[in-house]
Formats: structure tokens, sequence, C-alpha cells
């Protein structure tokens, strides 16, 4: 079952890259969502035997993060009729090289966590920090709202990839909150994106220069 | 009781979002306000009552909704300054028939209950999600005026708060994870963590406690994390800002609190001590350097609230009778900031603007606002004889008791730096003559019953609280710092 796990988070890890180094808006929603929907299959892989609470909050993150979300994303992108994401801060390349050191660096970091015995041969822990970092870079290095709301999303997956190391201590009640509030969140500032792109004619959060000292 | 507490004010949310009439409306939120503080006062009394001091809701879950003291103190705050909030609110959207409030009123009993599910939750994860859902409740009441600075200020609260709110999220795993490492099953329930803290996993316990202190930290508007607020403060409705400066930034507190006292139970106090006494007089400084020169007056409230933050965690940093005096801050500064903003509110409806460019005189032109902005002030700077003076007094002679002797020089130069930065912004609206400019409503605005009452009954509290401390919150104050104080077994 491990080497399932470990394969399946190989990939997730491979998305992180992908996701740094296209330029076309609509393919990164599209293998973010990939990201989302695979990390949902994770609990069924971990958690033995399969309740139907884990069937429950599995189908529930897949359809949220595989399909729900990304077509809310999708829609707002064609509202604001942008396609590609012009000038990041650091080019798409060194972006990628950039997200390739920092999973080598999680990969090294994470040896030298007190990490508990029975989860010493799964890549979960690298794998969720490399995650949150790669979400962290594509927040701070990105322009247009609706990239960094994707970086969100990578932050969120790489939390989620954590979570999965506890079987117990997010009951199911708790593991829909956390959705509904994802899904609220992404919901409203959906609409805000909106706003931005009506009121602003552009979707690039560096015209929202007005407020400061 | 708890779940009266919470669904009554998100299904009265509901029913104000299908409401057609856009006058009656806002009818809701005062009427639900009084309900509210009514049952909380009931169920503090209740809890105040029974033997051990925790009052469990009869609902199944296993011990997941609990009130103690000091969520009871969370509560009551919040539940008092709703009330008056609410009533104040009635009397603002008269004057702002132009806009739609559907959204606004929903939004503002949402965030009543799921403030108080705060309160309430029992376990982390549980009270994860319902500050997370309070705060994506709070961002259109942040873009009610739908204007590009407007938007500008909810993408940036929205922003910077998810992520804040994200870190909080992976601190809570790191803590759940801690048990897990240390061979005891992973629980997030309040409980079990005060139970087994001294045999949690150290590296993530201290890793937890960074995650939840920035993350929370975040949603407090602690510095370096508060770049949101200021923005938000000065372009939500005062009203709003009250229930941030008050409500929202009380819901963060505990949830810091809550993992304050896990620490404190796994015998980490020196380690959480540093750090909250660094983030506590870095906010404070970071405030004062911000509020010198300030022309805008809702953003120097944003910068006050920073500062005042950072004496709370600074106050929980230096621990020991300082704990008292930082819960009683908590509701000084609720009560206080209620009255600055209400009341800045109220000038900055009547001049049409927020700057001391444009608002000038405000005592001749709103004498009960501009009298009690002004009074405001001397409160939330510590002057005697207001509420603040106390808790910050006894703050500042706590921590040279301690022998924490820089730390309590440091407050004190930074207390002086704020009121020095504050009182020049604060006498140049208040002082002066009223500049000629048109009424920026109509009708024009004019202090009332609904929008000059409230913060006049908070300033009296504010006034009561710094003269006398009525016996029950007295009671209520004691617990609760005794809850802190003393890990439960």
């Amino acid at each position: 079952m491990a080497s399932i796990v470990n394969s399946l988070l190989v990939v997730v890890l491979g998305l992180n890259l992908f996701a740094l180094g296209s330029s076309r808006l609509n393919a990164v929603i599209r293998i973010v969502a990939l990201q989302g929907a695979l990390l949902g299959f994770l609990p069924l892989l971990i958690h033995q035997p399969i309740g139907l609470a884990a069937v429950v909050a599995a189908v529930a993150a897949i359809v949220l993060k595989g399909i729900v979300i990304p077509i809310m994303l999708t829609s707002a992108l064609q509202r604001a009729q942008i396609k590609r994401e012009v000038e990041p801060l650091i080019g798409l390349l060194p972006s990628m090289i950039l997200g390739a050191l920092v999973t080598g660096f999680a990969m090294m970091f994470a040896a030298y966590l007190p990490v508990a015995r029975e989860h010493s041969d799964l890549l979960l822990v690298p794998a969720s920090l490399a995650t949150v970092l790669v979400g962290f870079i594509l927040l701070t290095t990105r322009f247009k709202a609706i990239s960094q709301v994707i970086g969100y999303l990578v932050l969120e997956n790489g939390i989620f990839i954590f979570g999965m190391l506890l079987v117990d201590a997010m009951p199911l009640t708790v593991e829909m909150g956390v959705l509904l509030d994802l899904f609220v969140g992404i919901f409203v500032v959906c609409i805000i994106v909106n706003h931005i792109n009506q009121a602003f004619a552009s979707m690039d959060t560096r015209r929202l220069v007005e407020l400061k000292e | 009781m708890a779940l009266v507490l919470i669904l009554l004010p998100i299904a009265m949310g509901l029913l104000a979002w299908a409401l057609p009439s856009n006058r009656g409306r806002p009818w809701l939120l005062p009427l639900t306000g009084a309900a509210h503080l009514a049952i909380t006062l009931a169920v503090l009394g209740r809890l105040m009552a029974s033997p051990d001091l925790r009052l469990g809701a009869a609902v199944s879950g296993g011990g997941w909704l609990v009130l103690d003291p000091v969520g009871g103190l969370v509560l009551l705050s919040i539940s008092g300054l709703f009330f008056l909030c609410a009533w104040y609110t009635v009397g603002y959207l008269r004057y702002r028939q132009e806009r739609p409030n559907g959204v606004f009123c929903a939004c503002m009993l949402a965030f009543l209950g799921t403030t108080s599910l705060v309160a309430w939750a029992h376990h982390l994860g549980l009270m994860w999600v319902a500050i997370e859902a309070s705060a994506l409740v709070a961002a259109p009441l942040i873009y009610f005026n739908h204007t590009p600075r407007s938007i500008e200020a909810t993408w940036k609260y929205l922003l910077v708060g998810s992520i804040g709110i994200a870190l909080a999220l992976l601190g809570s795993f790191f803590l759940a994870y801690s048990c897990l490492r240390a061979g005891l099953a992973p629980s997030l329930m309040y409980e079990d963590l005060l139970r087994d803290a001294p045999k949690l996993s150290q590296p993530w316990l201290h890793a937890a406690f960074v995650l939840l202190l920035v993350g929370y930290g975040t949603k407090m508007g602690l510095a370096p994390m508060h770049t949101w607020k200021p923005d938000a403060y000065g372009e939500a409705p005062g009203v709003v800002g009250a229930l941030f400066a008050g409500g929202m930034v009380n819901v963060a507190f505990l949830a810091i609190l809550r993992i304050y006292h896990v620490c404190q139970a796994a015998g980490q106090s020196a380690y959480t001590a540093h750090l909250l006494i660094f983030m506590g007089l870095l906010s404070m400084l970071v405030a004062g350097i911000f509020m010198v020169g300030q022309r805008d007056f809702k953003r120097l409230l944003a910068y006050s609230s920073v500062e005042h933050m950072g004496i709370l965690a600074l106050g929980l940093g230096i621990g020991g009778p300082a704990i008292f005096a930082t819960l009683l801050h908590m509701i000084n500064n609720a009560a206080t900031k209620g009255v600055l903003f209400l009341s800045a509110g109220n000038i900055h409806r009547a001049y049409g603007g927020k700057t001391t460019d444009q608002v000038q005189g405000a005592l001749r032109r709103l004498p009960l606002s501009g009298a009690l902005f002004l009074a405001g002030f001397l409160a939330i700077t510590g002057s005697p004889p207001f509420g603040p003076f106390i808790s910050e007094f006894l703050i500042a002679n706590s921590a040279f008791a301690g022998g924490r002797y820089v730390a309590g020089a440091l407050f004190l130069a930074f207390l002086l730096i704020v009121f020095i930065g504050m009182g020049a912004t604060v006498l140049a609206v208040v002082q002066g003559r009223p500049s000629h400019t048109e009424p920026v409503s109509t009708p024009p605005y004019r202090d009332g019953w609904w929008t000059g009452l409230p913060p006049l009954l908070l300033m009296g509290l504010v006034l009561m609280l710094g003269l006398y401390i009525p016996n029950p919150l007295q009671h209520l104050l004691h617990a609760a710092a005794h809850y802190l104080e003393v890990p439960k077994p």
C-alpha cells in the first residue's frame, strides 16, 4: 500500500511543477483540479479498513476539488476574458526550477523531523511541506487574482496531505466543515474577483494600490 | 442552549436574506441580538452556578460544545457588543437606503452565530472551521460600499486572512501529530490535549504553537501580519469596524488562549512567553510608528486595534497575575473600540470624509459623537478613570513584579508614543471650526437615539469598568484566569 501512496504523491509533486511552469490559466486550473482529485483518493488508500465516513469524505473532496471549484474558477476566467498569466514576478522556467529546489529541500528537511515510526516509509510529510511551499511561490509571484486563488488551493492541498497522517483527529463533521469553508471561501473570492475585474478592467492585483500609508 | 446561541442567529440571517423589505429587515438584528444576549446571560448564570465551572451542551458528539469561563467571557463580549452594534445598525442603514442591505444583515447575523460557535467549541478542528466561517461571512461586510477602494480592502482581507487561517489549520494538524508521535491517539479535543499535554512530542508542539500564533495572530491583527487591518477597518462601515475590533479579535485571541493553555499544561511556558512578549511589543511598536502622523482617523483606529492586540499578547506572555489583567483588557478593549468605531462612523457619515483635511470641529458639529470620540481616545490610551487604565496598569505592574523590566519599560514607552500619535489626530478631528461641507447623505446625518445611544452606553460601561467591576463579572474573570493558570487534570 505504501508504494501506491508514494507513487500517487510523486505524481502530486510533479503536478506542482507543472502548475508552476504553465502560463495558460485554464491549464493551471485543470492541473490543480487533478491534484485535488488525486489527493481525494488518498484517505481510501491510507485508512484501512474503509468505513462509510472515509468514503463520504473522499467523495466530497473529489467532487469539490476536482469538479465544483474548477468550474467556478473557469467561469470566472471566461467572464474576465483572460487566458494567460503574463509577466509573473519570477519567470515560468525559473519558478519551476525554484519549485524543484523547494521540493528537494522539503525531502531533506523532512528526514530530520521526528516522524512517528509508522509513517517513516511514506512520503506524506515531505510531499506536504513541498506542496505548501509551492503554494506560497504561486501566491507571491503571480499577480492575476485568479492565479493567487490557485496558489491558495495548492497550499490547501499541501495541508490536506498532512492531514492524512491523522486518522481520528478530524471527525467527519469537522472534515466536512473544512470542505464547506473551502467552498464558501472560493465562492466569495470568485465574486470579488469578478468585481475586481469590473471595477479595474483587469484582474491584475498590482492595480490594487489605492490603500497605503 | 449552545445550539440556540449558534443556530438562532444563522436562521435569522437566512430569514433576513429572504425578506424583501430593505427598511424592515434591519429590525431583525436588534431582535436577535437581544434574544442572544438574554440567553447568554442565562447561560453564564448557570455556568457560574455549576460546580466544576463547565457547561456541556446537551448534544451528542462527546463534549465538542463545552462552555468554560474563558469561552463564557468571550461569548459575553461578543453578545453584548453585537446587541449594541445591531441597535446602531438600524439607525445607520436608514441613512444608507440607497444600498441593498440583505447580504449585509444576513452576514452580520451569521457572524454572530459562527463566533458563538467558536466560544463553545472544545474541539480545535471545529474551532478552526468556525473561525474560518466567521472570517468568510465577514468579507461582504467590508465590501458593503461596493467602491473600488472597498474591493481592494476586501481582497487583501481575504488573501491575507486565508493564508493565515490555512497556517492555523496546519498548526492544528501539527498539534494532533504531537499526540501521535508521543504514541497517543491523535486528537484535537481540548480536554484530551490538556490531559495529555505533558506527554506531547515537544518539537511538534513548538511548531504547532508558532503556526497557530501566526495563523490566528493574522486574524487578530498582530504585527507583522496586520497589513489587511487598516485597509479593512478604513473602508468598512464603522459598525463593522466595531464588530471586528471588539468581536472577531476576541474570538481569534480565544484560539490563541487555547493553544497557550495546552503549552502551559505541557510545561512550555518559557517558550511561549518569549514569543508572545516579542510579538506583543512588536505590534505595539509598529502600531505606534504608523499612528504618528496618521491623517485618516479610521485607519488610526485600526492601528490602535493592532496596538491593543499587542497588549493582549504581551499580557499573556508575562503570565501570572497579568492573565487576569489581560482578560479584563480584552473586555475593556472590546467596549472602548465599540465607542470609538461607532462614533467615528457617525463623524464619517456627517462629514463624508475620514481624514483630518476634511474633518475638523467635530465637537461643535456633532457634540455627542465628537465628545464620545474624544472620551474613547482618552480611555483607549489608558487615561484614568476609564477601564483600560486599570488593565494596562495591572499588566505593567505584573511585568515589573515578575522581573521583566525591559518588557515593562518598553510597554510604557510604546503607550506614550501611541498616546502622542493618536492624540494629535484625534484632537485635529474634534477641535477647531467645522469646515462648511455639503451634507453627504439625505437626510443629513444628526446624532439620534439609534446611532448616538449605543456608543454612549458603551462609554458608560468603559467608565464603570474603570471605577468598579460588578461582582458577577469579577467572578467570571477570576474563574477564567484560574482556569487558564491551573491545567485541568
